[in-house]
């Protein structure tokens, strides 16, 4: 038993836990602050895949802006959207009763499991040939290094697009939001 | 030495709890930070797989994307939630079922 595997059994224990926690919890708030925790852990166990670019990316994406415009949402939002929030209403076409919605989850993870074994029992083609030409990513690695040489040769076309669609969104977003005139 | 296998049952454990969140959760909020573990479970997935990538770090760098676009995501549900609050005076779903006014 390392030290690593202790830290990943942590983190991992941290991130499913406060997410169940999320799931079971009635206060918004609360769970808002504990998406935080899930987030923070998550960010953690993307360091255990050698991607540490990625994490600090989750960071101050989502630590940083998801959760600050969640919570920016639900608190300048009115009162009664507080407590309607807080509540929810009651529905019967969307929302499943709680034993179903756990039995379609349940057979979810079944099914991922079945896979994740299969996967380990014999790892696909290309894995095996990473392996075996030594192309597999090592902690030594700079690979921020790579990721940016990547990002700007291989795949400038999706960087550019991504780019154009964040725009878009985000106007969207603002248009959105913003206060209607009653006068047209 | 952490393996393939334990980052992907993490994952599979989160996607399983962010479907549940979707599946059973009556307001909108929390429905929209189900769909956030969705995300954050294919985002290790995709971590996890491109560290066999070396050549290309492809995992990793539409990680990248798939963290912007989740939040763009975000950004513009949010907006559209307040919006129908305001036109609904009701978050639920169910109460939401007409296209135009």
């Amino acid at each position: 038993m390392t030290m690593n595997l202790v830290l990943f059994y942590l983190l991992a224990a941290t991130a499913i836990g406060s997410a169940l926690l999320i799931v079971v919890m009635q206060q918004l708030v609360r769970s808002l602050f504990l998406f935080f925790l899930t987030l923070f852990a998550m960010a953690g166990l993307y360091v255990f895949a050698l991607a540490d670019f990625v994490a600090v990316t989750q960071v101050i994406v989502y630590v940083g802006g998801v959760l600050v415009l969640m919570l920016f949402a639900f608190m300048l939002s009115n009162k009664t959207l507080l407590n309607d929030l807080q509540q929810g209403t009651k529905g019967v076409f969307t929302t499943l009763p709680k034993g179903q919605a756990m039995l379609v989850a349940a057979l979810f993870l079944v099914v991922f499991m079945a896979m994740v074994n299969q996967i380990a029992v014999n790892p696909p083609v290309w894995i095996a040939e990473a392996r075996a030409n030594q192309t597999v990513i090592q902690a030594p690695d700079h690979t921020i290094h790579h990721l940016g040489v990547n990002l700007m040769t291989r795949y400038v076309l999706p960087f550019e697009v991504i780019s154009v669609f964040l725009m878009m969104t985000l106007m969207g977003a603002a248009h959105l939001a913003r206060k209607e005139n009653k006068t047209p | 030495m952490i393996t393939l296998t334990h980052l992907l049952v993490v994952s599979a454990l989160l996607f399983t709890i962010g479907l549940y969140a979707v599946l059973v959760k009556k307001n909108a909020i929390l429905i929209l930070v189900g769909i956030e573990f969705m995300i954050n479970a294919a985002i290790l997935n995709l971590v996890a797989f491109g560290r066999y990538d070396g050549a290309g770090y492809g995992g990793q760098i539409f990680a990248l994307f798939a963290i912007v676009l989740a939040a763009a995501a975000v950004a513009v549900a949010l907006a559209i939630i307040l919006n129908v609050y305001k036109h609904y005076n009701s978050i639920d779903p169910d109460d939401i079922n007409d296209l135009k006014d």
